[in-house]
């Protein structure tokens, strides 16, 4: 599935300065997953950048070329895509993809071709292999953090884990382990369920017989609903917690009632009204909304829409600066100056945070870029 | 462990295990009919449920276009073969067995959808929807090759999966669903140990499908000469039994079957477009405990795959799966240990 969007289109050139036509197009390759058991996350994906594309549409008086690629959940995919978007396409960067696995199989593809990606995926890659990588979502111990000072501040002295046994499964129950244990908090349980499982009475139990006095898990999307359904209907009153992977409208329709009372920490961009107006974020997640409005007739409702949107300002930031530096698009001179701009990154307001990102660190978030929300009668509201 | 974490587990898994039996009857019967290994089984199980929960929200299943465009494939495919061998007398049957027979649940759930409905009506519009599929699937891609190897046939069926469950993302989307309980409340029984009315609905609508399935067999001319079919395809045409007529038969029960899935788990597990495989492979394994011929040790095989799982799930959740699939092991090496080898099966290698 190939879609080419010519942005800028030929009337916007007419009326623009003659230069515009001159200068050549900054090329964009963007891999996401439109189908596969990531899809759910992948389709978000396709719809922020396509919102971007409408906010942003041209960098310097450059005209700005998407080209999507779909790569099925598939990590073998993904390269694949690179590949040709690189080879094919002369794309000057890549932007992907839905899941941590592909995300990682296009970074090798990224470092052997010197072209840089912004990862939408939560994927951290250390040391040289990922030199062309930065990584826009928040790490998993910055969120997990502010979720256990919040225990820490209701009183919590046990918490029970259960999450996906997957790779980000594991990666909150670590998260969690340390920052309970710097909070003086015992981590009770660590059961595991897979996403396509139908039941988790066997876990649940176990989790209820510890008598922990909260409940974490470390799962996502609609799946992540199952334990908390489980403990609704095993009568566990406890405190409920959960991530930023699970803040989805079909997660809140899933879990219904059980959810309801919900902690999780998230990006800004979820609670953009909320937020004080003294906030730089509020403004450019504003933006966004009405950027998402303006290309898809109806408001985001997801945290995944706007990271692709923010992989996007990164760009376009980046490209500015890159740009001023003389190098063409579409030269490897010019995939070099990019990612020295995108890895100087300096105070980039995006919708999730304000970013700073540095050559030897993938993450470029801070403290700015989480808030915790709660769910209150099927709507996320800000805790301050 | 507790008895009453015990108790829990076990009702627990015969929930699941009854889940398992319904599904593992349908694919013994197809395949004791046809030979086919029913791979997509577990996909209408899933159209199933995603049509309640449409229904349930008020919109019409993109369920009634899958279907109608099925009908309308199968129908040219009939008329086609009729018209190849002349037989014009016989298109009036054709044209209301493949188009009108289908078409009828998608005109009821078309007209009815998106009005206030009681609960019994949705459900029943939900089964109905699917159990034209997989006659009509069967129809395209399974009969036109219904002599080929038994190998060829779960190849196909295998590619069948794949289609139907791709059709299932772009009809349904991504993402899940679950629909309200059928059934509200629950009993305590003695000793103060709570029993879900959803739990004891599937149970017990495991028990009566069963009981009828039994009568059914043991009691009609139709389950007769299913048995006939299954028994000896070509014995069976001897005795004036038609093998298309009794496959369509056992496509439609098995599809009818995978409904009342659909509509007995969509309460209690989330359901996405690709949920039924799962439960599909779970039942196989059921399946292949009856060693894909015998109804009884198939329901046995179910319950004990269910309680299996849940017990499994309490020692390691992580491990679940590995844990049920690895009974196949035992099982298999115990038949093929018990198994004589006749000359049916030497044939079966040779062809």
């Amino acid at each position: 599935m190939k879609t080419s969007l010519r942005l800028a289109a030929a009337a916007l050139a007419l009326a623009g300065s003659s230069a515009a036509t001159l200068a050549a197009d900054l090329k964009v390759g963007f891999i996401t997953s439109l189908s596969g058991p990531v899809s759910s996350l992948g389709l978000p994906y396709a719809k922020g950048i396509q919102a971007a594309a409408v906010y942003k549409p041209e960098v310097a008086g450059h005209k700005v070329q998407l080209i999507q690629l779909d790569d099925a959940s598939d990590p073998s995919t993904a390269a694949r895509n690179a590949r040709k978007l690189i080879d094919e396409d002369k794309v000057d960067v890549i932007i992907g993809t839905a899941g941590s696995p592909g995300a990682l199989a296009i970074a090798a593809v990224a470092r052997e071709t010197k072209t840089p990606l912004i990862s939408i995926a939560n994927a951290n890659l250390p040391g040289d292999d990922g030199a062309w990588m930065v990584t826009l979502p928040q790490p998993a111990p910055l969120m997990i953090g502010a979720v256990v000072e919040r225990m820490k501040r209701s009183g919590v002295k046990t918490v029970g884990y259960i999450g996906f046994s997957d790779a980000w499964g594991d990666l909150v129950y670590d998260s969690l382990t340390k920052a309970a244990e710097a909070n003086g908090i015992k981590v009770l349980t660590n059961e595991r369920y897979a996403r396509a499982d139908t039941s988790v009475t066997g876990q649940v139990l176990k989790i209820v017989a510890a008598r922990p006095d909260a409940v974490i898990t470390g799962t996502s999307g609609t799946p992540g609903a199952l334990p908390y359904l489980a403990l609704a209907e095993r009568g566990y009153k406890g405190l409920i917690y959960g991530t930023h992977a699970l803040i989805n409208p079909d997660f809140v329709r899933v879990g219904g009632n059980a959810v309801d009372g919900l902690l999780a920490p998230t990006g800004p961009v979820i609670v953009a009204e909320q937020l004080p107006a003294d906030n730089p974020v509020r403004k450019v997640a504003l933006d966004f909304r009405a950027a998402y409005q303006k290309a898809h007739g109806a408001v985001p409702v997801d945290a995944f829409s706007a990271y692709s949107f923010d992989a996007w300002l990164l760009f376009a930031d980046a490209a500015a600066r890159a740009l001023a530096a003389k190098a063409q698009p579409g030269t490897p001179q010019f995939r070099v100056a990019l990612r020295d701009a995108i890895v100087s990154t300096k105070e980039l307001v995006g919708t999730h945070g304000v970013y700073n990102f540095k050559p030897s660190d993938r993450y470029g978030s801070d403290e700015r870029s989480r808030v915790i929300v709660k769910l209150d009668k099927g709507q996320w509201k800000l805790v301050p | 462990m507790s008895w009453d974490i015990a108790l829990i587990l076990g009702v627990d898994g015969l929930a699941t295990g009854a889940v398992y039996l319904l599904a593992g009857l349908g694919l013994v019967l197809i395949f004791s009919v046809t030979r086919v290994v029913f791979v997509p089984f577990g996909d209408v199980a899933a159209f199933a449920a995603l049509s309640l929960a449409a229904l349930e929200g008020g919109q019409r299943p993109a369920t009634i276009g899958l279907v109608l465009t099925l009908a309308a494939l199968a129908l040219l495919a009939e008329v086609v073969a009729l018209a190849r061998r002349g037989e014009w007398a016989r298109l009036p049957r054709a044209f209301f067995w493949w188009g009108l027979l289908p078409a009828l649940p998608c005109l009821a759930a078309w007209a009815l959808a998106g009005r206030a409905l009681p609960a019994i009506v949705q459900v029943l519009l939900a089964v109905v929807l699917v159990t034209p599929i997989v006659p009509l699937v069967a129809r395209l891609a399974l009969q036109p090759i219904a002599d080929a190897s038994t190998l060829v046939l779960l190849l196909v069926s295998l590619a069948l999966h794949f289609l139907l469950s791709g059709l299932g993302l772009l009809f349904f989307g991504p993402e899940g669903t679950r629909t309200k309980p059928l059934a509200d409340g629950s009993l305590t029984l003695p000793g103060g140990f709570p029993l879900s009315a959803q739990v004891m609905l599937m149970v017990g609508a495991a028990v009566v499908l069963s009981a009828l399935f039994f009568l059914l067999f043991e009691r009609t001319v139709a389950g007769k000469a299913l048995r006939a079919t299954a028994v000896n395809r070509v014995g069976a045409r001897l005795v004036g039994i038609r093998p298309a007529r009794t496959a369509a038969m056992a496509y439609a029960a098995a599809s009818l079957l995978a409904g009342l899935i659909g509509v007995l788990v969509a309460p209690v597990t989330t359901m996405y477009y690709d949920s039924g495989f799962i439960i599909g492979l779970k039942a196989f394994v059921a399946a292949i405990i009856g060693g894909l011929v015998s109804y009884p040790l198939t329901a046995i095989g179910a319950l004990a795959v269910g309680v299996f799982e849940s017990f499994a799930s309490f020692f390691s959740g992580a491990l679940k799966d590995a844990i049920v699939f690895s009974l196949l092991i035992p099982v298999l090496l115990l038949r093929s240990f018990l198994a004589h080898h006749d000359e049916d099966d030497a044939e079966e290698l040779d062809s």
